[in-house]
């Protein structure tokens, strides 16, 4: 590029986690805000939506856009920043997958509300006052947006041309990916940046199971004193390595837990859920149906697992909303 | 002619959030409202999700504060499965989420809500800021600071994994114990936060203390509401984040009630508006009347400053000093005035390194017997921690297999949503006049109002300095632009 790039940030549906990364660059956002122009960071800076449809089409260079699309604001802000931006990067889980809120496309809208608004149980009399598109008040209108019936992921709603994961994405890629863009070393259109083409297995320093060991029972990590130095499968814990990307430095490992595969799915697997149920189904040690359903129903919410952060973006999802 | 003034979008905030001010036909403000315009759903998603993967979940609500909803999912997991972590499972927990506070706090001092008083609430937009913090204080002081950060994100990263997002607490401990030689290098860190917390507030005396019209500031009534106040203390009610019963006390400092988890549905209830996806707490007992304050209205504030109007004292010697002056200058208890709650915060800072120091010199932190395995059959359990932001209560019930039924939350910012509202109007009423035209100042200082509680998205500016940007667009009754303000 030839003058300073201009760079946006922007979270939707998102917890805050992808900005509080980018600025563990400390000093390193100082130097790096002398090298390109942030023209757009709600989280701290004080450009506003106006600034942003102020500016001609495409005159952003690259748009960071963190969060998942949960309402009609997040979707709004996103077609504006898509016009505005020639290339349009999805940061972190929620934006790549639909990320934990993607959790939500279990449930229909109407049930969710009904938890949050009618039944629980520290609401008073008020319960069941849901918020409304337009609330009248002595004064004036109020309005708010819509929520959607199920969770998007950003590349549903705009074209995206890279993905960069991670729940969050670790500061070190951050940096690595800042000077690719500095010097002008982009990769192909859509690809995964930031991250490796590997597994979090393959990277994994844990000791590895003997070839062919099964499984007879699974277990939940805190009813086993889990063992540090042993990969996770082998002690009988579900651990999401073998369908992950790698690229995180693996600090859940390191921290004793098992991964639950925020980075998504490694280069060459379509479905990362549909890809742990595989490679779980091929440890279980046993042919009987019998013995077989008892040891699945030690695998207590393989959904909500095996697709923490994907679900959104699962073929589970399509087949329920199309 | 009416007016709707819209402030939209609100930056620095966890989320999104605008300000709507209506003015009365004399142009003087009629009412406002603070909207949380998003809703996330964690209460109904979380439902059939195995318990002791809730540290793990409900932390991604807020990744500014996610140790916060690691420890009380974890505790609240505990509860559920009745099981007592071994005492050093504690002791690490307790560890990680001090240095965590210190973190945390030392970032909203820095670079969001302490901008306002040591560049000053009237200086140039462009020095109230991180940058201009560092101008008026020196490039030591902003040296310190970054290093102050990375040392309390490296002693959570070896106890928990790494810092945004950790992994250690598990339901009956933690998930690992910590070596001598990390126990040597959490000590080294910790030791350097307690000189740099001292270092904050010889800062915050010289800046602030030192010049009366930011005292006259603090203790102007446009920034005073005279509420309840919450926050957990510990057996001889000492401010403890960690663990402890929730104290409130009435607006005049007397004690209205001390709970316990299990208790905290008789205490608190939520009232719920139709304009808003946020819902509003308020002490059962008294009441929900609205968006008033005094001793008749329910409405109660969970802040740092709340955790000392609570407290009887502070449990380590250096910020029991603190206190003691804090009230002294104050002119007793309980405090009323919001901007205060800025130094109270450092206080708490002071408290949460000190306590990490102590923790951390404990050589027996370092035994290896730091997981209980729970054996009973899960039912139900409440688990409460002081969440930076306010008082964290979680409530799982699950079914025998320790799946969850239904969860029910109550978020530190939460608490103080009718106050954090209160707050806008006040200052907004004394800062928008009948007849006068809307200023860049007066914006700033509606700002100060609702900065002062912290709110969540402030932790992500520590590198990056800007404004909250603002926007105001006048209408008339007939939804024609009349005027629109904006700071640039």
């Amino acid at each position: 590029m030839a003058s300073k790039p201009k760079i946006a940030f922007y979270w939707a549906a998102s917890c805050g986690g992808c900005e509080i990364s980018v600025t563990e660059l400390g000093m390193g956002l100082v130097d790096l805000s002398e090298k390109v122009d942030i023209v757009f960071w709600p989280a701290a800076m004080d450009f506003k939506y106006d600034d942003v449809r102020l500016m001609d089409d495409k005159e952003i260079d690259i748009c960071f856009f963190n969060g998942a699309i949960r309402n009609s604001e997040n979707e709004e802000i996103a077609h504006l920043l898509r016009r505005k931006s020639k290339t349009m990067v999805a940061f972190g889980s929620c934006s790549h997958l639909g990320g934990i809120p993607g959790l939500a496309n279990m449930y229909d809208i109407e049930s969710l509300c009904q938890r949050v608004f009618d039944t629980s149980p520290s609401l008073d009399d008020s319960r069941g006052v849901r918020p409304q598109a337009v609330t009248k008040m002595p004064e004036g209108e109020i309005t708010l947006p819509t929520l959607y019936d199920h969770v998007k992921f950003l590349a549903e709603v705009v074209d995206v041309e890279y993905y960069m994961p991670g729940c969050p994405p670790v500061v070190d890629q951050i940096r690595a990916v800042f000077e690719s863009i500095l010097k002008g070393e982009l990769p192909p259109i859509g690809a995964v940046i930031g991250a490796d083409a590997k597994s979090v297995c393959d990277v994994c320093p844990r000791e590895k199971g003997e070839p062919g060991f099964r499984i007879t029972e699974f277990k939940r990590p805190h009813e086993v004193q889990l063992d540090p130095n042993k990969c996770f499968l082998t002690q009988g814990v579900i651990c999401c390595g073998p369908a992950t990307r790698a690229g995180c430095g693996i600090p859940c490992l390191t921290g004793n837990m098992p991964c639950r595969g925020c980075y998504g799915p490694a280069d060459g697997i379509v479905d990362q859920g549909a890809k742990m149920a595989s490679v779980i189904g091929a440890l279980i040690d046993t042919d009987d149906p019998e013995k077989l359903g008892k040891i699945l129903d030690t695998i207590v919410d393989p959904a909500g697992t095996f697709y923490r952060f994907g679900l959104a973006h699962s073929i589970m999802s399509k087949m329920k909303y199309e | 002619m009416k007016q709707k003034i819209s402030i939209d979008p609100i930056t620095r905030l966890e989320g999104h959030a605008r300000v709507d001010l209506f003015l009365d036909e004399d142009g003087s403000l009629a009412n406002a409202y603070l909207i949380i315009p998003e809703l996330r759903g964690f209460e109904k998603f979380c439902e059939g999700r195995p318990v002791e993967e809730m540290p793990r979940i409900t932390q991604r609500i807020c990744g500014v504060c996610p140790i916060a909803h690691h420890m009380a999912a974890a505790k609240t997991g505990d509860a559920v499965y009745h099981v007592d972590p071994p005492i050093t499972a504690k002791k690490l927990r307790e560890l990680m989420y001090s240095a965590f506070f210190v973190a945390d706090h030392a970032t909203h001092f820095y670079i969001l809500g302490g901008p306002d008083f040591v560049v000053g609430p009237d200086a140039p937009k462009s020095e109230r800021n991180i940058l201009g913090v560092v101008r008026k204080v020196g490039k030591e002081i902003g040296a310190k600071v970054m290093q102050l950060l990375r040392d309390n994100h490296e002693i959570t990263a070896y106890i928990g994994g790494r810092y945004i997002h950790s992994v250690s607490a598990i339901i009956g401990g933690v998930s690992k114990p910590i070596t001598e030689a990390e126990r040597l290098a959490i000590l080294e860190r910790a030791q350097r936060s307690v000189e740099f917390a001292k270092e904050s507030l010889r800062i915050f005396d010289d800046i602030v203390l030192g010049n009366p019209a930011y005292v006259d500031m603090i203790m102007s009534d446009s920034f005073a509401h005279q509420t309840y106040y919450m926050g957990m203390v510990d057996e001889n009610n000492h401010v403890n984040f960690y663990d402890g019963k929730v104290r409130v006390v009435s607006p005049d400092g007397k004690e209205l009630v001390k709970y316990g988890p299990d208790e905290y549905l008789n205490v608190v209830a939520e009232h719920q508006e139709p304009w808003t996806y946020l819902k509003f707490p308020y002490l059962k007992e008294i009441g929900w009347k609205g968006f008033v304050d005094g001793p008749n209205s329910g409405v109660y504030r969970a802040s740092p400053l709340s955790r000392l109007n609570v407290a009887e004292g502070m449990a380590t010697p250096e910020a029991q000093a603190e206190y003691e002056r804090f009230f002294e200058t104050m002119g007793g208890k309980p405090v009323h005035s919001t901007l205060a709650t800025h130094w109270a915060r450092l206080i708490e800072i002071l408290y949460a390194a000190e306590r990490s120091v102590e923790l951390a010199s404990d050589e027996s932190i370092t035994d290896p017997d730091v997981h209980t395995i729970p054996t009973e059959t899960p039912t139900e359990g409440v688990g409460i921690v002081e969440a930076p932001r306010g008082t964290l209560t979680h409530h799982y019930k699950t079914n025998e297999r320790g799946l969850l039924e239904s969860i029910n939350l109550i978020v530190g910012t939460t608490n103080n949503y009718a106050a954090i509202d209160m707050s806008i109007v006040k200052a907004a009423q004394g800062l928008i006049k009948a007849g006068e035209a809307v200023t860049e100042t007066a914006l700033n200082k509606i700002e100060m109002a609702f900065r002062a509680y912290d709110p969540c998205i402030g932790c992500a500016t520590h590198a990056q300095p800007g404004e909250t940007p603002l926007k105001i667009k006048l209408f008339d009754h007939q939804n024609n632009l009349l005027e629109e303000v904006q700071r640039d």
